[in-house]
């Protein structure tokens, strides 16, 4: 397949970007995406240009790390999926690709298509964990009997990878979902309710002062996200906030 | 409670109040007007009861226009900060994948909205207060009816009207639903909460349509 690339290039967090654009040929339908801008990135650095950095880690779904926003959409075209899942059989021969970082003010661009996702560890760090004693008797994990029901709504939550595709493909870069599902991994079992008040506030506190936007309930997120983290999280949190806030 | 007052889920919730405030008062308002159609009388009536109550006049109107104010000031807000948040706008950001327009241009309805409320505004409350206030005149339960029935003479108020009444069925039709999730209600009674808003949100303005209209072409001969 010959591909034409449109890319984010922008030298460092201080330069001004544009978009460049490339012509790839002999890219075959079962590479997938990333692969296809390894190939990119090993034609540009044999030409002796600046390979186009982007993030990736375990390229197999888990870790979140690559992000890119794929002709409009976090992720790419297909649903469920993280790009480095994504492959290009999902495109045809003579596409045209437009590759953009996800852009939200509270992500700010690095390099290329690399930004700055620390804004998470932060919200996370305020408020995302719980305490527990330790001691050479550790009581069995079974010990406190959980419903089935909570069990795995919190499992749902937990399985948010952090990757961000919700504040890209939000209208309002609004981190809802994220700290939603971060909140609601604990709000939904009795280890989490120790600290369940001030961890809402201290999260949701902190998701405003990295400067997302509001979320308008337009449900892209929800849409985009590769886990399929789902809206209830959205209103679990906005309830535990607003209980938490009267009794505060 | 100090973190409430600046935080985006409070502002959310002040949003979804006075948005489902608003939509309290459309079911009296279009209860009202759907009255001139079917009995004059009894919207001579109901309208005199409105415009003389003191507790109409004194209580609830300002608190409608608090309502409205606090709503729209607030929709304002929240949207300057949502751009802000975007920061660098995307070269090709695809909304339609995955969000239903109306969610993504609440902004948009809302501003014809407002700008037709700057036109209802002056037609009857300004007209209103003219009447009660200015040229002080004495009370007439009879004027009502006719008076209703002759703005929508001309066409270009009546066709304001109408398309502003669709725009108001756009902005429902997220809004109302919304509201709800906003204020941490999203359960089992959700899906009857989304069937009811898209009834509502279609019912209740062709209902206002539709009594516009009917004065257009129903003009009274003398
Ligand atoms: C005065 C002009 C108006 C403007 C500028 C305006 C603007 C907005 C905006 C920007 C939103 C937020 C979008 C969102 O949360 O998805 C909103 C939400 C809403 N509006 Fe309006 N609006 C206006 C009038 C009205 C009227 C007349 C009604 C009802 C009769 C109404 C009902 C609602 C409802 C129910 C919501 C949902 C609240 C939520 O999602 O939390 N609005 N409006
Ligand atoms: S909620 Fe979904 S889209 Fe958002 S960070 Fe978690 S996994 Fe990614
Ligand atoms: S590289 Fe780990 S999820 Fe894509």
């Amino acid at each position: 397949m010959k591909i034409y690339l449109k890319i984010w290039r922008q030298k460092n967090a201080e330069a001004k970007g544009s978009m460049v654009e490339y012509t790839l040929e002999g890219v075959e339908s079962d590479m997938s995406f990333l692969e296809m801008l390894d190939v990119l990135n090993e034609e540009l650095i044999s030409k002796g240009e600046e390979p186009v950095e982007f993030d990736h880690d375990c390229r197999e779904g888990i870790c979140g790390t690559c992000s890119l926003m794929i002709n409009g959409r976090p992720h790419g075209p297909d649903s469920r999926i993280t790009v480095c899942q994504l492959h290009m059989r999902s495109f045809n021969d003579g596409d045209s690709i437009v590759i953009e970082p996800w852009r939200a003010k509270a992500f700010p661009v690095i390099k290329d298509l690399i930004v700055d996702r620390t804004a998470f560890d932060r919200i996370q760090q305020a408020g995302g964990y719980i305490s527990v004693n330790t001691s050479g008797r550790p009581v069995d994990a079974n010990a406190i009997p959980i419903e089935k029901d909570a069990a795995d709504a919190s499992f749902n939550a937990a399985t948010c990878i952090g990757c961000g595709a919700c504040v890209a493909a939000c209208k309002n870069a609004s981190a809802m979902l994220f700290t939603s599902a971060k909140v609601s991994q604990f709000a939904l079992l009795p280890q989490g309710q120790v600290e369940a008040a001030d961890r809402v506030l201290n999260m949701v506190r902190q998701m405003d002062l990295e400067g997302f936007g509001n979320c308008t309930n337009t449900g892209a997120c929800e849409i985009e996200c590769p886990k399929g983290i789902s809206l209830e999280n959205i209103a679990r949190m906005n309830r535990e906030y607003l209980a938490a806030s009267v009794k505060g | 409670m100090s973190g409430l007052i600046k935080s985006s889920l409070a502002r959310k919730v002040v949003m979804a109040l006075s948005g489902l405030f608003l939509v309290i008062f459309l079911v009296l308002h279009v209860s009202i007007n759907l009255a001139s159609v079917i009995s004059p009388d009894f919207f001579n009536e109901a309208s005199h009861f409105m415009g003389y109550n003191p507790i109409v006049q004194y209580a609830m109107q300002p608190i409608l226009i608090i309502g409205v104010i606090v709503h729209f000031v607030m929709g304002f807000v929240l949207e300057a900060q949502n751009r802000a948040a975007r920061g660098i706008s995307y070269v090709k950001y695809q909304g339609s994948a995955n969000a239903p327009w109306v969610s993504r241009n609440m902004i948009y309805s809302g501003l014809v909205i407002l700008a037709f409320l700057g036109l209802h505004f002056y037609d009857f409350w300004v007209h209103e207060m003219a009447y009660k206030y200015i040229e002080v005149n004495p009370e007439d339960p009879t004027r009502y009816y006719a008076e209703t029935v002759e703005k929508f003479a001309p066409f270009w108020r009546t066709i304001i009207y109408v398309i502003s009444f669709g725009l108001l069925g756009l902005h429902l039709w997220h809004g109302f639903q919304s509201s709800f999730q906003s204020m941490g209600v999203n359960n089992k009674f959700t899906p009857a909460i989304k069937t009811f808003t898209k009834v509502f949100a279609v019912v209740v303005p062709l209902a206002f349509a539709f009594i516009a209209l009917y004065h257009h072409l129903n003009p009274i001969t003398h």
